[in-house]
Order: C-alpha cells, then structure tokens, then sequence
C-alpha cells in the first residue's frame, strides 16, 4: 500500500506532466520566479556573510561620522550615531529572516493539519476550522502583535509568534483545498479499503500530495511577515534595540528625513527587495506546481 | 433566501461574540497584573489589593467580560485603568478621524484599480498590460509607511507643495484640511491601489475566458464593450470580496500611516494606550476595530446574496 508514488500524483494534471523537482523545477520557473529565486538566495547569502563579517561592526558608534553620505568608508552612508549603514542593514536581514522563518514555521505547523482535517473529517470539524479561520482573516492580524506588545512589551519573539498565529489560517484554507482534490483520487479510496488509519492517510498520502501548495503559500507568507514585521518595528512594537532591524531603522530615519534621506532610502530598498523576491519566487513556484493554475497563461 | 439571510446573521453574531471573548482572554492569559501596571513594582500586597478592588479586577473573570461586553453596543467602554477617565468619548473622536483617511484611501484605491486592472487584462499579452502588472508587482512590496515618508520627502521637503504631516479639522478650515489629507491619503491608497489592481486583472481575465464573452464578442462588440456590459458586472463579485478583507489591512495602514504623519486617529491612541500600559483602552481599541472589520466582511457577504442570487442557494 505504501507503494503509492507521492510524487507522481501531483494532482489531476495528469502523466502527460510528471510535477518538477530539483533541477526540472528550476529550469521550468518563469523568468520572473528565477529573479525572485535570486534575490532571496542573495539575501540569504548576505545574512550568512554578517553573521562572520560586515565592513564595520554594526553597533560601534563614531559620533564624529554621523548622517555622513555616500563616501569611500562607508559607501551607503552613516546613521546618527555615526553607525555604518551597510553593516547594519547586512545585519539586518538576519532579523528579516528570522522572523519569516518561525513565523512561517508557526503559521504552516498550525494552520496545514487544521486544513487537511478539515477537507478529511468534513461535517462540525470541517465547520469549525473553515469559519475559525474566515473569522480570523477577517481580523486585523497586526492587532494581535499590538495586543502583545501591550501586555508583554515589545520583543521579536512576540512579533514572530503574532504573526505566525495571524498567518495560519491561509495555511488551513489552502491545505483544505488542496486535501478535497486529493481525497477523490483512487489512491485515498484504496487505502481506506485496506483500512488504513486515517491518519497515516493524512501522513502518508493526502500531506505528501498538497505539499506543493503548502510551499507556495509559505513563500507568499514570508513576503508578508517581513511587511509586518517592518511595520511593527516601525512602530516600536518588533526588535528593540540595538538588535539591527529594518523596520527600526526606518523609524529612525524619519526624524532626518530632510537631512539624510538615504537613511529611509536603503532600509526601504532592503525590505521592498525582499518583499518582491519572495513574491515574485511564491508566483513562480504557482505557476509551476499549482495544478489549478498550471496551463493557464 | 430569508434561511440565507438568517444563517449569515447567526454567523456573524457568533464571530462577534467568539471575538470579543478572545480578546478579553487574549488581554488577560498573557503574563502582567493590570492592577501591577497602574501602580508600578513596587506596589505594596494591600495597595494592589485596593486597586484591584476599584477596577473591579476582583471579581470572576465572567463577570469581568460581561461587564465590559454588555457595555460595547451603546458605546460604553468604561473607565481606563491609568487616566481614570471614561474611555469611549475619546476613542470615538478619534475614530472619526481614522475613518476619513480609510474610506478616502479606499475610495481612491478603487478609483484607480478598476480602470487600471481592466485595461491590464485586456492587454495581458502587450508590453503596456505586461508593464502594469510589473508595476503593481512593486507596488505591493512596498510598505505603506515607507511610501508616506517618500512622499514627504519629496512633496513637502522637498519640493514644499503640501505640508509634511499633522491635521486639520475640517470644521476649522476646510481648504487646510484638504492638503493634510492628500499626502496620507495618496500614501495608503498607493499600495491598496497596486493589490486591488492585481485582483480586478484576475478577476476581468477570469470573466475573458467565458464562454458567454465569447458570444458577446461574436455579436459583434469590441471587447471594451462587451467588459462593459457584461464583464464588469460579474467580475464585481470577486472584486468585491477582496475590499472587503482588504478593509483590515488598510485599518492598520492607517494606524501606521497616522505615526508617520502625526494624525490624531484611533492608531495613535491605540500605540499611546500601548505605550502607557492602558490595558482596558487597548483592548477596546482593538475590538472596536474588529467590530468595524467584521461588518463590513459581513455586509459583503449580504450583499453578495442581492448581486449573485445563486448563494442563496448553495450550502
């Protein structure tokens, strides 16, 4: 029975078109999703470099350098503490990582099992999660982060579970969807008739086959904790500080906004540059990989 | 129809009353005694004990909800912990001044998506359509506050035509109050402008591939025409579900937008209730403005039974 191969039922699109993986994937990705693919791993890679080196140490403080521009020693300026920006803002997307990391984590681990619960067990169960989770996107998600924040003070681990929490309902609705296709196909009815217990069904078969969808939406939901958490540390609510973040330093840009432009201008390139990376990596990744979309366009 | 009707409402009084208990727990499970809040650390055990008694903060936790529940449909949402002043006359002056920024924004958003959106579909093969949508691929990656500050830069520091931020009542002078509002507005609207954009291409690129477009085309209507009278109504329906949701992330547009430009609204007198511990206002901030959000997803949902009658039916 376990004989199933998961990887070649990739939905009804049929044998014609066995789903990619590995390099097939890569090479099928439209344009833009390799453009997307790129920035992320640039990103990625930026993070893994500050974490060994920046060209200066991002905290250390030179108040005779302050708001400088663009110059040899520090090509993208310096904040008002005279701190060098290009140091901070490679120290930053560990932040930004992070924070798309365990919020998406979180998201998927809770809202994923909800959904395929939900397209298995149909009947009150399937009631419940689908309108919890309607409920729940129709509250605004950032409220939550805010509530948190009000109560336990402002951290990044409030902010990162926050948003993994307001995230996981798209998980549960795209799960759902994915797991009522799947359970019409042969290969569910079959494990049923040899009486497999339904949640090894759940493992075995119905996880292995949306999986597909769940990385699509993780790629489109790191795009949006990033938003948040930018917002949130914008408003004092993400990172404290000194802990570098891209959002905090457009809060502090502000207050220069006349002097020093360039301190709004990089942080808010940074995040936009990330933002449309995993975007433009999440549609890719749809186009190839989601079935109902698949053979559109 | 009427079953529909009905079932919509009982679904919608259970989400308000499923909301309002998760934000009275939520409020309530997260570690930090309110009474501890007010007083500061060093509270003595008798002083947390009396504050506890004035607020009411002794009493089960049921009647606690039930008291400050019951109070929220006739605007009452009692007394705040740290000013000692009735917290609804405020937060509904404020609220008024929220709501002009995110209807306007709204209202300009759509202005823009609707036309933009559609002439993105038709021409979703030519290098203009193909360009709007690359536009508004950027658009959506660019956090609202960031596109406020540019703004600002560029309008009122640097070229000096519109002031860089706080309000003006209209009441006190109209022609002032108009030129605060552009740049917030314009700012919100922007990035609204570009994720509705996308939803109305969807939508109109949907309604393309039908097959009564296709007759509608056959009867000799150029395809501008035949959107017009027969595309836009249907793709309406998606389209209107999005503004919708989308409602909930321009309400927190606006409570980050207010920051950037110094405005009055209910964001800034949630990030002040945050900042000062004000633990009730917080909690009525926030449910007053799921309350907002929720009537309007469920005012969409019932208008969705007048514009498309075969809901009704399903389900």
């Amino acid at each position: 029975m376990s004989g199933t191969n998961a990887a070649a039922a990739g939905g009804p699109a049929g044998p014609d078109r066995p789903p990619a993986r590995g390099v097939g994937l890569l090479r099928m990705l439209p344009v833009t999703g390799k453009i997307g693919l790129v920035v992320v791993a640039g990103i990625v890679v930026v993070a893994l470099v500050s974490l060994v080196w920046t060209p200066y140490d991002p905290l250390q403080a030179v108040p005779e350098d302050r708001l400088s521009g663009s110059t040899l020693q520090h090509p993208l300026g310096t904040d008002r503490y005279g701190r060098d920006v290009l140091s901070i803002l490679m120290a930053g997307a560990q932040i930004t990582l992070l924070v798309g990391c365990v919020a998406v984590a979180i998201a998927a681990v809770v809202g994923t099992p909800l959904g395929i619960l939900a397209g298995m067990r149909r009947g009150w169960a399937e009631e419940l999660i689908t309108r919890g989770a309607d409920m729940m996107l129709a509250f605004p998600a950032l409220l939550l982060a805010i509530m948190a924040g009000a109560v336990m003070g402002a951290s990044t681990w409030s902010a990162m579970i926050a948003i993994g929490l307001a995230a996981g309902p798209g998980f549960a609705r795209v799960a759902r969807a994915g797991t009522l296709r799947v359970m019409s196909s042969d290969f569910i009815l079959a494990a049923r008739g040899a009486s497999q217990p339904e949640t090894r069904i759940a493992r075995r078969h119905v996880l292995p086959n949306i999986f597909d969808l769940v990385v699509i939406q993780a790629s489109v939901t790191f795009a949006l904790a990033i938003l948040a958490e930018a917002a949130l540390s914008f408003l004092g609510l993400g990172t404290p500080p000194p802990e570098p973040s891209w959002g905090r330093m457009l809060q502090g840009g502000q207050d220069y906004l006349a002097v020093a432009p360039h301190l709004t201008v990089w942080p808010g390139l940074a995040i936009a540059l990330a933002v449309l990376g995993f975007n433009l990596l999440g549609d890719g990744l749809r186009d190839v990989l989601d079935p109902k979309t698949r053979g559109r366009r | 129809m009427i079953r529909a009707v009905g079932g919509r409402v009982l679904r919608f009084v259970l989400t308000l009353f499923a909301t309002s208990v998760l934000v009275f727990a939520f409020m309530r499970i997260l570690p930090g005694d309110p009474a501890e809040v007010v007083l500061g650390t060093g509270a003595t055990e008798e002083a947390l004990e009396r504050t506890r008694a004035e607020f009411g903060l002794d009493r089960p936790l049921a009647e606690q909800y039930w008291d400050w529940v019951s109070g929220i449909p006739v605007g009452d949402f009692g007394v705040s912990f740290i000013t000692g002043e009735d917290i609804s006359p405020v937060v509904l002056d404020r609220l008024a001044v929220s709501l002009i920024l995110v209807v306007s924004a709204m209202a300009l958003a759509l202005l823009v998506a609707v036309p933009l959106g559609t002439w993105a579909a038709v021409r979703h093969r030519r290098a203009d359509g193909i360009a709007i949508s690359a536009a508004t691929q950027f658009g959506i990656a660019v956090p609202n506050f960031l596109a406020g500050m540019l703004l600002v830069a560029v309008f009122a520091l640097g070229l000096g035509w519109l002031p860089a931020n706080s309000w003006m009542p209209p009441a006190y002078d109209p022609v002032q109050f108009v030129l605060h509002l552009i740049l917030p507005v314009v700012a919100l609207a922007a990035v609204q402008a570009a994720v509705m954009t996308r939803y109305v291409r969807t939508a109109m690129l949907d309604v393309m591939g039908e097959d009564w477009m296709r007759t509608a085309r056959a009867k000799g209507l150029s395809t501008f025409q035949a959107l017009r009278r027969h595309g836009l109504r249907n793709a309406a329906l998606p389209v209107l579900t999005v503004s919708g949701i989308q409602l909930t992330t321009l309400v927190i547009g606006a409570v980050v937008i207010e920051q950037v430009f110094v405005i009055p609204g209910i964001g800034s007198e949630l990030l002040t209730a945050v900042a000062g511990r004000d633990l009730l206002t917080v909690q009525s901030v926030v449910m007053l403005l799921a309350l907002i959000t929720l009537t309007v997803n469920f005012t969409v949902d019932l208008l969705y039974l007048v514009l498309d009658p075969r809901t009704a039916v399903q389900r």
